[in-house]
């Protein structure tokens, strides 16, 4: 059924469609929509699941630990303060297994205090042990909250789907509603093979010393590794049952001939989109890479992509500071020890600075006359720069 | 309970690496023998959760499941929400439970969630009145005058400068139907009011006293003594408030003198020195002040002012 919602409604129907047991949230800007439709799902009773207002971001995610914990299908949603807020659970729930998934709006991290969208909130817990999704649209936003659980379930990986805050959440687009027959018949219900259950009690969370703790964390990051298939698999088959491909790891834009390449994250690529489209007609040979999961994160996929390429621009909206922005730092670790592309950091739209259609193809431009590699803030105010003398 | 062969089940059995003498292995085992085989605890971070999880081996015959230090309150609204969504909390009871540290300081917000939210679980705070886990750091709940490793006395003081946060009184305060205080001095006691806990819907608050051989400094074979004279000294009083009315007091047959619980305890030496007299004066205020739960739920709400 097509429909024109809000990013955050679409997800919220996604979320209902998947038949969670357990909602739980604590309200952050901009995350407020999906949860606010969500209650109003279970109030209408077009949704039968427990839902939990949680004490604050961190019981959020606890609460949602524990219904998994206990076998329910759990559900949580937040952004920037409220996920560094849960960061300690975070960890927590990949570490016990747990196959949780969340919403991430997207949206910078104080200080200065800013409700705008940039991606550091996500990207600063890319170590927790979550497959960690970058959706573009709205439509890939609810395809990819269905794949989501599936993806989480299969692997006992909890699963985060990031959304550019506001860009996404707070926008309208049409988007396909699927059935909930479609969906039940790609996502099974739940059934973990361990859960606490009085009739066959286990230990969960138990205290691991030297002599194992090393191999638990081993485990993880093989399952890690294996997630990159799994990811790629549940996308094809996503498109068995609901005729369209959205997912997977990466996806690429005229690139074939390209001899720059642009890369990023998230709903600035439909911009992207259009610059390339300009910068082709001027006779520029650019083309796109989206990565679209970030954790685990695509390195063959990544390499043979942008292996043929004179140089690479990653424009993004994080940065690790004292350094450059992470994507392009992982960027140049798909090389390691080999010959790569001049691969250089672009930090752009930080606290939702808008990255217009201008900027990109300037990035563009830049790159063709001078390839090296290098790290950049782009398009920062001239009368923010001069310090004293202003 | 016995297996099979006839060997006595513990649901939280021995074997564990506490210390000998340890007051909250004894509170834990006689709360799950007193909730039976069908519950599911959360734990918190803490002494419990190290001394019984030592992989690969584990102390509960329960599903039981350790998370964060600060969040068993709400992993345990979780299990309940969502055990009561899928059609199986029927015949399922959920305990969570913490120690003094878990509860009155870095749990407080989830506890407080958990009360509010009106969720059905028991949540037992194990007091031994201080970072145990950690080396004997001074808590919230640790008592005035005590020694411990952040509050120890020198040249310009006497140890811990603060009273026990009630820990109780804020349990009522959020309207919780069933609040008690035991302590593993009286065994049947506690299990009576975990029992009864279990049997009341919504939030259950049980507060046990449960001394610590290292952590208070005495002898191992005391433990069940020292846990006595808290009570019959009323620096620990022990009560059942039910629905706002406090229904019980377990009174002693004989009030003793503050000192016959003090000074076995190493964690108050330095008040039976020169200069000590006037904190000793403070604590037996404050068992006067507890004494006086005697006279009914105003006092709870409004304890008086020395």
């Amino acid at each position: 059924m097509k429909a024109i919602l809000e990013g955050s409604r679409a997800v919220a129907e996604a979320v209902r469609l998947c038949r969670p047991n357990l909602c739980c949230a604590y309200p952050i800007t901009p995350q407020t929509h999906i949860v606010e439709d969500l209650s109003k799902m279970v109030a209408d009773g077009r949704l039968e699941a427990g839902y939990v207002l949680a004490e604050s971001e961190f019981g959020a995610a606890s609460i949602v630990l524990g219904a998994s914990a206990v076998g329910g299908r759990a559900y949580t949603a937040t952004s920037s303060q409220g996920l560094l807020l849960m960061s300690e659970v975070i960890f927590n729930i990949a570490g016990l297994r747990l196959p949780v998934v969340m919403t991430c709006a997207n949206r910078a991290v104080s200080a200065p205090i800013n409700i705008w969208n940039d991606q550091q909130d996500a990207v600063s817990l890319r170590d927790a042990g979550w497959i960690q999704l970058f959706v573009e649209d709205n439509q890939e936003a609810l395809d990819t909250h269905i794949q989501a659980f599936r993806i989480a379930e299969d692997l006992m990986i909890p699963v985060m789907v990031c959304m550019d805050g506001y860009v996404l959440t707070h926008t309208l687009e049409p988007v396909d509603l699927p059935e909930q027959e479609e969906v039940d018949r790609y996502l099974p219900p739940y059934d973990p093979t361990y859960k606490l259950d009085p009739d066959d009690p286990f230990t969960m969370g138990a205290m691991v010393g030297p002599d194992a703790y090393m191999e638990t964390r081993y485990h993880v990051h093989m399952d890690m590794m294996e997630a990159r298939s799994v990811i790629a698999k549940s996308a094809d088959e996503f498109e068995e049952v609901f005729g369209r491909h959205r997912g997977g790891l990466v996806d690429a834009y005229e690139i074939e001939d390209a001899e720059v390449v642009l890369v990023s994250m998230g709903s600035v690529l439909g911009t992207m989109r259009d610059a390339v489209d300009g910068l082709r007609e001027e006779g520029i040979k650019v083309g796109i890479l989206k990565v679209r999961c970030f954790r685990p994160f695509p390195k063959d996929a990544v390499h043979d992509a942008i292996k043929e390429a004179q140089t690479v621009g990653v424009i993004e909206k994080d940065i690790s500071l004292g350094l450059e922005g992470t994507l392009c730092s992982e960027m140049r670790a798909a090389f390691c020890g080999e010959e790569s592309p001049e691969i250089s950091s672009f930090i752009m739209g930080l606290g939702g600075r808008d990255i217009t259609i201008d900027e990109i193809k300037k990035v563009a431009r830049d790159l063709v006359a001078n390839p090296a590699c290098r790290v950049e803030f782009r398009a920062l105010r001239d009368d923010l720069m001069k310090g004293d003398e202003a | 309970m016995t297996s099979e062969e006839g060997r006595v089940i513990n649901l939280m059995e021995p074997g564990h690496t506490g210390c000998a003498g340890c007051g909250q292995a004894i509170g834990a085992r006689l709360v799950l023998k007193a909730a039976g085989k069908r519950v599911i605890v959360a734990n918190a971070t803490g002494c419990l959760e190290v001394f019984t999880t030592a992989y690969p081996r584990s102390s509960w015959e329960v599903p039981w499941i350790h998370s964060l230090f600060e969040n068993p309150a709400a992993v345990a609204s979780g299990m309940e929400v969502a055990l009561k969504a899928m059609g199986r909390y029927d015949d399922v009871k959920i305990i969570a439970q913490a120690g003094d540290g878990g509860t009155a300081d870095i749990g407080m917000g989830c506890l407080s969630g958990m009360f509010e939210r009106g969720h059905d679980i028991l949540y037992v705070c194990y007091d031994n009145e201080g970072y145990m886990n950690t080396g004997y750091q001074r808590s919230s709940l640790t008592p005035l005058g005590a020694r411990t490793t952040t509050s120890p006395p020198g040249q310009l003081s006497w140890g811990n400068k603060t009273r026990k946060k009630n820990l109780p009184f804020i349990a009522l305060a959020h309207g919780v139907p069933y609040v008690a205080t035991a302590t593993v001095g009286e065994p049947r006691d506690l299990m009576r009011k975990v029992k009864k806990a279990l049997e009341i819907e919504g939030p259950k608050y049980l507060h046990l006293l449960v001394p610590c051989v290292p952590g208070w400094g005495y002898e191992s074979n005391l433990s069940v003594e020292l846990a006595r004279l808290a009570k019959e000294t009323y620096l620990f009083p022990v009560f059942e408030v039910e629905n706002g009315v406090i229904t019980k007091v377990r009174r002693p047959k004989e009030r003793k003198p503050v000192e016959d619980y003090l000074r076995p305890q190493r964690r108050f030496a330095h008040l039976f020195k020169e200069g000590g007299e006037p904190h000793l004066e403070e604590l037996r205020r404050i068992a006067d002040e507890n004494a006086l739960i005697e006279t009914g739920p105003a006092t709870l709400v409004h304890p008086p002012s020395p």
